[in-house]
């Protein structure tokens, strides 16, 4: 019934809309007047316009600004982040200030310069000077960010391994995340696609000597101020593990080991304190990964090392949790 | 060429191959995909506010696609992100656009009686039709169309056990696709040869409208780039078909282990964006030139720096090319690279910059007239500045990092390629409709088209970024699941409010194109009083554009308000006078 009613309602309004338009045009043949023809009644109505709706939008985006900036992300918890916030807030400064030379311009102009019969346009098809500003002057600016994103970018990337960074493996499979420590002796034992089965969900190689130490987990625990490495793999499609809070991003993508480093600054505990009780960090897919992808997560935890150490000794250790005991024997 | 010839009906509408016809008949197919595309975003935006509830909307769609309480399914949202991103990218702001004002235009703006060839441009149309129908049909099939985004990333996109769509809806995405490729690389080796030899005479390349210099310049980055695309989707069809490993390794899907080793998935998005970024200008200069001749016109002014809005079409094109690793940042590739791709990416913004100045300053001390298609041509204007400048964000890597597949990124490349393509192919259709159908189109609707899209359009994009800056990724179907996105559902709401509201008032559009057709006052010869040579052209179509002696040119497109006139305008046919300097 509804749909009718909804099919009946669009015809009845399209038929008005032709016969309003119809009758507006029929008076304008009585005139002897072009309707469509554009006036300088309309350029003023339109310049107007310009004016109010533009200035509208402007006020529209300072409100924006306003009303949601509690909303975004609070500042980073990591070393590199911090320097990534920095060049965001240069880079958003510089944006808004072009944003809000240049819109306030367009609009004016539209106003200022509205068409009159009576007017006539100045002609003026090009000048050399004033293109040779306008195209150094970007190129100025523009040079001066290329290079301070290039020296954050660098920094952000290339992270030095020592032996107190911390080798961590996020897993990746649709629509989970695992993760595996690297153990006492931080090396991750070799893992193959083909050796997954059961319990082993990383086709981690038994035979490997480095694999016996490692632990599987289901959230990341990471310990403040301590550098680690994340290491990427996937094994079914594309997949991106992205914790917004750090400013870490990078893709998982099967066949391919991929890789970020960084070092987180702040505990939970300490961001509960600033955000609020139900803060949580959190690692999430983004790239899009199959029907599930918007609820695939992991639980994210940064705390002391005391609370670390208590929650990884719980944990079982892979020779525990793969091998039998008679194969633990022969090993 | 004969300059007429016997038409009888299917001829003349069906298998036309008069460029004027054939340019309609792809406005007429991009209009129609639109409107789809658009009703597919309205759909999937309703979802967005009210996750997991049903709609009077989702009647449109077909039954299996909901759940048992009549709510989306989330691998169906996913396949109407993809739909949707495949129709506008390629069908409408590709085909619907370029296919329709290259084929419109050139012949017209040069002084040509047709196309180089009438027959390969014919072609080129029947090839897109083909294509449509066979994208069309993928939604009706069991399984689903595409769902793997309109990026179609390995191994989602290959392996039908990762997502219904990939079985058969992806088979057909890339036929449609192969067939569309084909449509275009005829239709623009046409484009390129047509203005380069069916120039009339006079017409120098320092004389031609900046929209034929888009086009042109265009249709060279799609011939070398569609061909690319054409192979990535080879390469595909090998894996999912032959049992290849161009783009797959490693993997378990469904608890198998695949054979598959040694491909590498990266490979696919390397061939993917080497056309997925000379695209976006695909995309975006036929608007610019649209806009450029448009926005001269109604201002009664030459446009100005000629000849920087042509080197800075021809430095964006060339750029083009060398930045596609900026969608790439996060894959994992050498950071070294990712340098290379941020110091060419963030150098795009140096030309993309020189043409909104030479924008403003045609404004300036204009006399600006403001018809339908001059406000949408200001829309792209500010579209432009205002979605351009959020790519000095983007494609800065380190920036990158955290707002890479965010809505930061949606609500980018939507107003500064979406709206500004869109309001241009708008303007295109204000501006050139008298010469299109002999009638006119309503000022008012046109008034009321404008006003409710710019306003509700920046409703919808604008807001998108403080989304990506608080983190929500693309392609979700609901945000619920995460208690850091709780406080967004109220800018979702408003989005979609904004969203359902600007796709009503296309209905104003809808209505004054087709009312106009038949109903429409008539047109006169030159009813903005351009100096163009399509305006020399009786009102009347005729097959072969003049009825007599092709037009001889005299002096450049630009001479609005020249001193010493005393028209505003002058014709590019009319001879200079004495004593004259062109421009």
């Amino acid at each position: 019934m509804t749909s009718i009613l909804i099919i009946v309602v669009v015809i009845l309004l399209l038929a008005a809309l032709v016969q309003v338009t119809r009758v507006s045009e029929l008076l304008s043949e009585i005139k002897s007047k072009d309707v469509n023809e554009v006036t300088d009644k309309d350029n003023n109505t339109q310049g107007l316009l310009f004016l109010i709706v533009g200035f509208g939008f402007l006020i529209f985006v300072v409100w924006q600004m306003v009303t949601w900036n509690h909303l975004l992300l609070p500042p980073a918890s990591s070393l590199h982040g911090a320097e990534i916030d920095i060049l965001m807030q240069a880079s958003m400064a510089l944006i808004l200030i072009v944003f809000f030379i240049l819109s306030p311009i367009l609009f004016y102009f539209l106003y200022k310069y509205r068409g009159k019969k009576s007017n006539k346009a100045y002609f003026f098809s090009h000048n050399n000077k004033l293109e040779v500003v306008w195209t150094v002057v970007p190129t100025i600016i523009l040079t001066v960010f290329i290079i301070f994103g290039l020296k954050t970018w660098d920094k952000a990337m290339n992270v030095d391994v020592t032996q107190s960074t911390k080798i961590i493996e996020v897993y990746a499979q649709q629509f989970y995340w695992s993760a595996r420590y690297s153990g006492d002796d931080n090396i991750l034992g070799k893992a193959n696609y083909k050796l997954v089965k059961e319990k082993n969900i990383f086709g981690v190689d038994t035979l490997d000597i480095n694999f016996g130490d490692d632990k599987m987990t289901k959230e990341v625990h990471l310990v403040v101020d301590q550098p680690v490495l994340l290491k990427f793999r996937s094994q079914d499609v594309i997949h991106s593990a992205f914790l917004p809070h750090f400013r870490v991003q990078m893709n998982c993508v099967p066949g391919i080991t991929t890789q970020f480093g960084f070092t987180p600054t702040r505990t939970t505990a300490q961001m509960k304190e600033t955000e609020g009780e139900d803060f949580e960090y959190i690692l999430l897919c983004n790239k899009i990964c199959g029907q599930a992808h918007y609820n695939m997560q992991m639980k994210v935890i940064v705390e002391t090392q005391e609370e670390f150490d208590i929650w990884y000794d719980s944990k079982q250790n892979l020779e525990n949790r793969l091998l039998t005991k008679k194969e633990k024997k022969d090993v | 060429m004969s300059e007429h010839h016997n038409e009888n009906f299917i001829t003349k509408y069906i298998f036309s191959q008069d460029h004027k016809m054939i340019a309609k008949q792809f406005l007429i197919t991009g209009m129609f995909m639109a409107v789809v595309g658009m009703l597919m975003s309205a759909i999937f935006r309703v979802q967005l506010a009210n996750p997991g509830e049903t709609s009077v909307l989702y009647n449109l769609l077909p039954d299996f696609w909901l759940t048992e309480t009549g709510a989306l399914q989330p691998d169906k949202y996913l396949a109407l992100v993809t739909m949707h991103g495949t129709i506008l990218v390629f069908w409408v702001l590709t085909a619907g656009l370029s296919g329709t004002f290259a084929n419109f235009l050139i012949p017209l703006q040069i002084g040509a009686r047709d196309m180089a060839s009438g027959f390969l441009n014919m072609l080129s149309y029947w090839f897109f039709f083909i294509a449509t129908v066979v994208l069309m049909s993928s939604l009706f099939v069991e399984t689903g169309p595409a769902s793997s985004g309109w990026t179609i990333y390995p191994p989602l996109s290959a392996l039908p056990q990762a997502i219904d769509g990939s079985g058969t809806g992806m088979t057909l995405w890339l036929s449609s696709i192969t067939l569309f490729v084909v449509g275009s690389l005829l239709g623009g080796l046409n484009y390129i040869v047509t203005i380069l030899n069916l120039r009339t005479i006079g017409m120098s390349m320092q004389r031609l409208p900046l929209t034929i210099w888009a086009l042109l310049i265009t249709a060279i980055l799609g011939v070398l780039s569609f061909p690319v695309l054409l192979s990535c989707g080879l390469l595909l069809i090998f894996d999912r078909s032959f049992g290849t490993s161009f783009y797959l390794s490693d993997i378990i899907i469904g608890g198998e282990a695949l054979h598959n080793e040694g491909g590498s998935p990266i490979l696919f998005e390397h061939l993917f964006w080497f056309l997925g970024h000379p695209e976006v200008y695909i995309i975006l200069l036929p608007a610019l030139g649209i806009v450029s001749e448009v926005i001269a016109v109604n201002s009664r002014k030459p446009i100005f720096g000629y000849k920087a809005m042509v080197g800075a079409l021809m430095l964006i094109a060339f750029l083009s090319f060398i930045v596609w690793g900026h969608h790439m940042f996060m894959t994992g590739m050498n950071p070294f690279l990712g340098s290379v791709f941020t110091f060419t990416t963030l150098l795009i913004a140096i030309p993309s910059a020189i043409k909104v100045f030479n924008y403003l300053a045609t404004l300036w001390r204009g006399n600006i007239r403001f018809t339908p298609a001059m406000l949408f041509a200001i829309g792209t204007v500010s579209a432009f500045i205002t979605g351009g400048l959020t790519g000095i964000i983007l494609g800065d890597s380190a920036l990158d990092i955290n707002v890479h597949d965010t809505y930061f990124v949606i609500g980018h490349f939507h107003i500064v390629m979406g709206l500004s393509a869109i309001y241009g192919m708008f303007a295109g259709v204000y501006h050139w409709f008298p010469k299109m159908y002999g009638r006119m189109m309503n000022k008012k609707l046109g008034y009321l088209h404008f006003w409710g899209t710019f306003i509700c359009a920046y409703g919808v994009f604008f807001p998108m970024h403080f989304l990506g800056l608080a983190g929500l990724p693309r392609r979700y179907y609901q945000n619920t699941a995460f208690p850091m996105f709780d406080g967004l559902s109220d800018i979702n709401d408003l989005i979609t409010f904004f969203a359902l509201v600007g796709a009503a008032v296309q209905v104003f559009f809808l209505f004054n194109f087709f009312y106009s057709i038949f109903k429409g006052p008539k047109a006169t010869q030159n009813p903005w009083k351009s100096n163009t040579l399509e305006w020399t052209t009786p009102v009347e179509r005729i097959h072969g554009n003049w009825p007599g002696e092709l037009p001889v040119v005299t002096r450049w497109a630009y001479d609005y308000s020249k001193p010493g006139a005393e028209e505003d305008f002058i014709l590019q046919t009319e001879p200079l006078r004495e004593g004259e300097v062109e421009h």
